[in-house]
């Protein structure tokens, strides 16, 4: 099987094709997603190869685009709908909360809702307000609903395989810092990595470092000069509990570091999970590394908010003095 | 440059069953006796039902419960002429609507008294399960159109929805989405006058619902909601208008909620009674019989005998509630996800069943 070297863009164009090619009952919806080939270029490409049928330009209306999906995915389709920026997806917040997640269990079963929502998400790219959120743990915390971040142009490529092929509604965000910031290579053939299922990024002995997304490359870097596990959560929602617990039950300490605020943030989940089920194993406080509980500030601002590897390294010390 | 007019429009208003029950026999549609008395029947069955789960919510024995008093004809009409053929998304006030397509009576019992497993929609059926949050629905409608038109179905899509819910979000996306890829949707808008509180003429500024089709590029036909073959035409053609690659169509049913919003409300405290009469005389119930009575479709002992029935199908359908008994608790563990995951399996391992 060949490789090719890509960037996560390029990744996630080739998983788009390839399941399109594998079934075609997938279509792709949005805004600008067609002629134009999306607005980061995920999508280039695929008109031209799959026609406008498949891959639908659609009025602005980010809760019609996402309430669309939900009717085509009930009745036999597997719509993969992008929007825009994360910050223009709070408009269909209702049509994720109120109706995606919940078709399967409304119906007892008659009905299902195979569809993938993909938006870039987190900030690093100095833009303008609303394009550089991070607001997952909303998401997380809808039941019914998968939450899948990827960190790298393979595993971009593999998770999103796996989600338009999953049965049930998924949020796909891609980390838009990452979109062209690593190469890497990535089979030219389409593979699924399992949704759920975290990878062991690095294996150490005397600490946990977890974390998804853009904030993982940092923490593979400020790793390198510790003996440490770095955990990829990959997929948020539901998250591989049993992954951190074994590691931490390992190592005795734990950081997790995310890009979004700290208040009720996905690492105050995984902090949670650490502390009622492996906290005889601690020899050290759970650190979060997050953002701070202020509105995201304005790209002049941007690098202050956003965690840097030396905060990441700070944790680390910190949680090594134990 | 002077200004010209970039524009026409107009909404066309259909009747064609008075309240004295005579019709306009060029209007007429073809419907023959046996489905003149079959649509009679439903709306008969409708009622018995509605009232039935009344008296039963007043015992405590059922939840919340909207009724659909008033509405009869815009729901069971629409339905009939939709059938099988149409996947239609109901909102929370169409019961008459599912009662007439074949909803199984026990499962709607089931459902407003609080048990799921009602709304677990029959296959074979083509119906959605209902949608609580007004007008979110009218998008999933929209996308199982476009989900017919790219798998070749012939099935257009048939949305239900209220007077209020052309004021959300969710009706302009969906009827613009609708319009913008032409797509085969029945926009049925049963404007009963009343959300909750708020009057027909405070929730719009428009002089009709229909109209706003217009700005949505597709045909918009305001109906006298009371009058059963005004709406089957409406839906009927309609229908035909979307099979034939036509394009979408709102259908506003000018209509009236006789009950309150839900046996939680009392319209009392904001509407006058002098208007619920005024309405109570236009019941589209009535006026099919007087209409049917007029045809010699009514022969004596006819409608005591249709309600005889209709309260028998009730009654079955009540036994049938009480005989499923109720949920298993750990059916809520079933259906988040097609597989639950690792998370929902240790809690359903360490549920005590409520004990």
């Amino acid at each position: 099987m060949a490789n090719k070297t890509v960037n996560m863009v390029e990744a996630l164009n080739m998983a788009l094709a390839g399941e399109m090619e594998r079934d075609s009952n997938v279509v792709i919806l949005g805004e600008d997603v067609g002629v134009d080939g999306g607005v980061f270029r995920v999508t280039a490409g695929l008109y031209g190869k799959f026609g406008p049928e498949r891959v639908m330009d659609t009025p602005l209306a980010e809760s019609g685009i996402v309430g669309m999906a939900i009717g085509m995915a009930a009745f036999g389709l597997v719509p993969v709908a992008e929007i825009q920026f994360m910050g223009f997806l709070y408009p269909a917040f209702d049509q994720l909360i109120s109706n995606a997640s919940r078709i399967r269990a409304r119906s007892r079963g008659r009905y299902g809702c195979p569809m993938v929502v993909r938006t870039p998400y987190g900030g690093g790219i100095k833009a303008i307000e609303l394009h550089s959120e991070s607001a997952e743990a909303a998401f997380c915390h809808i039941p019914g609903l998968k939450v899948v971040v990827p960190s790298s142009p393979y595993t971009a490529k593999g998770l999103l395989a796996a989600a338009v092929r999953d049965p049930d509604p998924v949020l796909f965000l891609e980390p838009t810092r990452l979109y062209r910031l690593i190469k890497e290579e990535v089979p030219e053939e389409p593979f699924t990595i399992p949704l759920g299922k975290a990878r062991l990024v690095k294996e150490g002995r005397n600490a946990t470092l977890i974390s998804w997304g853009s904030m993982l490359q940092k923490t593979i870097k400020a790793a390198e000069a510790y003996d440490v596990d770095v955990i990829d959560l990959m997929t948020l929602s539901p998250y591989d509990e049993d992954a951190v617990l074994a590691s931490v039950k390992k190592t005795g300490r734990a950081v997790i570091i995310q890009e979004a605020p700290r208040n009720c943030g996905f690492a105050s989940e995984v902090a949670a999970g650490i502390a009622e089920k492996a906290i005889l194993s601690l020899k050290a406080p759970v650190i979060r590394v997050a953002g701070y509980d202020v509105v995201l500030p304005f790209p002049k601002l941007e690098d202050f908010y956003i965690p840097n590897q030396r905060r990441i390294t700070d944790a680390i010390e910190e949680v090594l003095k134990y | 440059m002077p200004e010209y007019n970039a524009g026409t429009f107009e909404v066309k208003r259909l009747d064609i069953l008075d309240s004295h029950g005579n019709s306009d026999r060029a209007l007429m549609p073809s419907l023959g006796e046996p489905e003149i008395k079959e649509i009679y029947r439903r709306l008969v069955l409708a009622r018995a039902f509605d009232q039935r789960v009344l008296a039963l919510q007043r015992e405590g024995r059922m939840g919340t419960y909207a009724s659909i008093l008033g509405q009869e004809a815009s729901q069971v009409a629409s339905a009939y002429a939709a059938g099988n053929g149409a996947r239609v998304f109901p909102s929370y006030r169409e019961t008459g609507t599912l009662i007439a397509l074949g909803y199984p009576l026990y499962m709607l019992f089931q459902y407003w008294s609080g048990d799921e497993r009602g709304m677990k929609v029959p296959e074979g059926m083509n119906v959605f399960p209902i949608c609580i949050s007004v007008s979110s629905h009218v998008p999933h409608a929209v996308g199982a159109a476009m989900a017919a038109r790219i798998k070749k179905e012939p099935v257009p899509s048939v949305a239900y929805f209220g007077d209020g819910a052309t004021s959300k979000g969710d009706f302009h996306e969906g009827a613009n989405m609708a319009g913008a890829f032409n797509l085969p949707v029945v926009l049925i808008c049963q404007n009963n006058q009343w959300a909750i509180s708020l009057p027909r003429s405070r929730q719009s500024a428009a002089a009709t619902l229909a109209q706003k089709a217009i700005a949505y590029g597709f045909d918009g036909i305001q109906v006298d909601g009371n009058d059963v073959f005004a709406v089957y035409t409406a839906v009927k053609r309609a229908l035909d208008k979307a099979r034939n690659g036509k394009g979408p169509t709102l259908i506003e049913c000018f209509t009236y909620r006789l009950s309150d919003h839900t046996t939680a409300d009392n319209a009392s405290r904001y509407r006058s009674a002098d208007e619920v009469e005024r309405w109570k005389k236009l019941d589209p119930l009535a006026r099919l019989g007087k209409f049917m009575e007029k045809e010699n479709m009514m022969p004596s002992g006819y409608a005591e005998e249709a309600a005889r029935q209709a309260t028998a199908e009730v009654d079955e359908g009540f036994k049938k509630y009480e005989e499923a008994g109720p949920p298993s608790p750990e059916d809520m563990f079933r259906n988040t996800f097609k597989t639950p995951a690792a998370g929902q399996m240790k809690q359903l391992g360490s549920f005590s069943g409520g004990k």
